[in-house]
């Protein structure tokens, strides 16, 4: 599946702009996605991910900027362009009396060179599946199976609007499997999603929409938050005989343990703070800190600021 | 399907008929695996054969022409309209509305594809109604068959183009229905008014001059005569408005209904209800 497009971008968008009535839904917006990267469009809902998204598959049209998507403009869903991508939406509609290889099937039908249908299969894990009935299968393989309905046509480029909304843990998982194994196939990918364990987990850049704008990007441990997150140190404390009075003078600052006893301290010296509170416990006469542990930001602690920032600054600048 | 706007790579352009003909065995496949739609849409038909056999006894004016066999026409015409228009614009409204569309409009495939696989069940569906329609009223109403190659020929071309109008009509109406639960509500009024002024269930000669000519306007009237002109004895001609089966005009003004028909369907036609 890796054609020539090596090296260079899939996709470009450059002060993209698209407004409903007189509000700018999307406002300048700017991305570029590499060739070969699967690369995640996040925000929260209004932020102009869909929109974006639809605008860049062709479905919608564009009030200002320049697209170009495997090097055509999208507008008007040229032919030069459906045969070479993979559209995985939200909803893809009804085949419920179809079994799974016939609905594959008949995406295959469609397209100059497809992938046979039993490889298409095997990629989204559901070669088990293949005669079942599309409507009876579970959330998670029914996603799986739109997944595949998508690459089956061999696409550059592949979109993904939120395929594991809604799925529980499990089936989010095998999603996952799934879409690392579409890193070997050469294709790029571009997925939105709310969960921002799955962007880190997936995604090699990801960029962040908020008020239709892009307010952060990068590869996701690179994200930046507006002000700097401390990691966060924790532990419980499991009888009411600790001497809680004590820690402000080993924590140089107030300490006020929650309800369950859990006392939580962000702290830029992890590693110091933990030898001081060991000894604060030695001096108790303990030895242990009930479940301590030093908790890095995550992506989405990054992605919350970012989010409250910006969405608070547009406010403000309205 | 213009496909002039290929600009990059890939001159590859689909084939419209054979992504129809993958369409065509598709729907069908799913039309006949829904059981009740099966089943309906076979029993229609013989519904009105029923109806119209315990309604109407005897024959028309001393023509020779038994009433049954005279509406046998109008439970066909009648089928056809139930099966292209009405049916059609109800399926092509839920599947714009769940994303089914939405989903193909991203493929290579071009909506004439989608209308001839659609098209083609309707035909299919309504070949398969005839076939029962003319053994059971055969067997139990003593109803005629055409009577020669000529009048199969004839029912087969009045059959293709008035089903077509009406699936590419169907099709049409979608434009004007957001919510497919109201797609039958819309359909319906248009088909009825028009089933009641075109000989469909009253003697169409026997109706005011003014109404047969609003009728005329319509495909319906002329999907009717054209098939009581190889379904009833050649004689009774002389009993239609014109006194004469006037074929030739049947066959210009289906065929200029169908044309039109498929040029509006494609010109209206969205792949989603929520479309800009």
């Amino acid at each position: 599946m890796d054609r020539a497009n090596e090296g260079l971008n899939a996709l470009e968008v450059e002060g993209l702009v698209k407004c409903y009535d007189d509000r700018r839904v999307v406002d300048g917006v700017d991305l570029s996605i590499r060739a070969g990267e699967i690369f995640c469009l996040l925000g929260p809902n209004g932020a102009g991910k869909t929109t974006t998204v639809e605008i860049l598959e062709g479905y919608r049209t564009r009030d200002a900027g320049r697209v170009s998507v495997l090097g055509l403009d999208p507008e008007g869903r040229p032919i030069g362009l459906r045969s070479r991508v993979g559209i995985v939406l939200q909803t893809t509609g009804s085949f419920e009396r179809l079994t799974v290889a016939e609905t594959v099937a008949q995406f295959a039908g469609l397209y100059p060179d497809p992938l046979p249908v039993g490889e298409a299969l095997a990629l989204v894990d559901l070669s088990e599946r293949s005669e079942v009935r599309s409507g009876d299968l579970s959330g998670g393989q029914r996603r799986r199976l739109d997944v595949a309905c998508g690459l089956v046509g061999r696409p550059e480029l592949l979109f993904l609007d939120e395929p594991t909304t809604g799925l529980d843990p499990e089936a989010r998982r095998r999603m996952w499997g799934v879409l690392e194994g579409l890193r070997t196939q050469g294709v790029t990918v571009l997925l939105t999603t709310h969960y921002m364990e799955e962007a880190a987990h997936l995604a090699d850049r990801v960029s962040v929409l908020v008020g239709g704008r892009v307010v952060a990007g990068g590869p996701p441990e690179t994200l930046a938050p507006p002000e700097p997150i401390l990691p966060m140190v924790e532990f419980r404390l499991d009888t009411p005989d600790w001497p809680v009075g004590e820690l402000t003078a080993v924590v140089g600052d107030v300490v006020v343990p929650d309800a369950e006893g859990w006392v939580r301290i962000p702290t830029a010296e992890p590693t110091g703070l933990i030898v001081r509170l060991a000894d604060w416990a030695r001096s108790a006469g303990r030895t242990e800190l009930v479940d301590l542990a030093v908790r890095r930001p995550s992506l989405e602690d990054v992605y919350l600021a970012l989010v409250d920032h910006h969405a608070r600054w547009m406010e403000v600048s309205r | 399907m213009t496909t002039t706007r290929t600009s990059g790579a890939g001159e590859w352009s689909p084939p419209v008929l054979g992504l129809g003909w993958v369409r065509y065995r598709l729907e069908l496949k799913t039309f006949l695996r829904n059981r009740e739609e099966v089943v309906f849409t076979l029993a229609f038909p013989l519904i009105l054969l029923l109806l119209f056999g315990v309604g109407l006894n005897g024959e028309i004016e001393s023509t020779g022409v038994d009433f049954v066999q005279y509406f046998l026409a109008g439970m066909i015409a009648s089928s056809a309209v139930s099966a292209g228009f009405i049916s059609l614009s109800q399926q092509v409204a839920i599947e714009q509305h769940d994303g089914t569309l939405k989903r193909l409009a991203g493929t290579p495939m071009s909506p004439v594809s989608y209308f001839i696989g659609k098209t083609g069940v309707v035909i299919t569906a309504a070949a398969a109604q005839m076939v029962l329609l003319f053994v059971i009223g055969g067997l139990f109403y003593g109803v005629d068959l055409p009577r020669d190659a000529f009048g199969w020929l004839t029912m087969g071309w009045v059959m293709v183009l008035g089903l077509a109008a009406s699936s590419f009509l169907g099709i049409s109406i979608t434009r004007m229905v957001d919510d497919p639960r109201a797609a039958a509500a819309v359909a319906q009024p248009p088909a009825l008014v028009l089933q009641f002024i075109s000989g469909v269930f009253f003697l169409f000669s026997g109706l005011p001059v003014w109404l047969q000519n609003v009728a005329s306007l319509f495909p319906l009237r002329w999907m009717t005569l054209g098939l009581r002109s190889v379904l009833l004895p050649d004689g009774f001609k002389a009993a239609e408005t014109a006194g004469d089966w006037q074929r030739t005009k049947v066959f210009v003004v289906l065929a200029i209904w169908t044309l039109g028909a498929g040029i509006l369907a494609r010109r209206t036609f969205r792949w989603s209800s929520r479309d800009e």
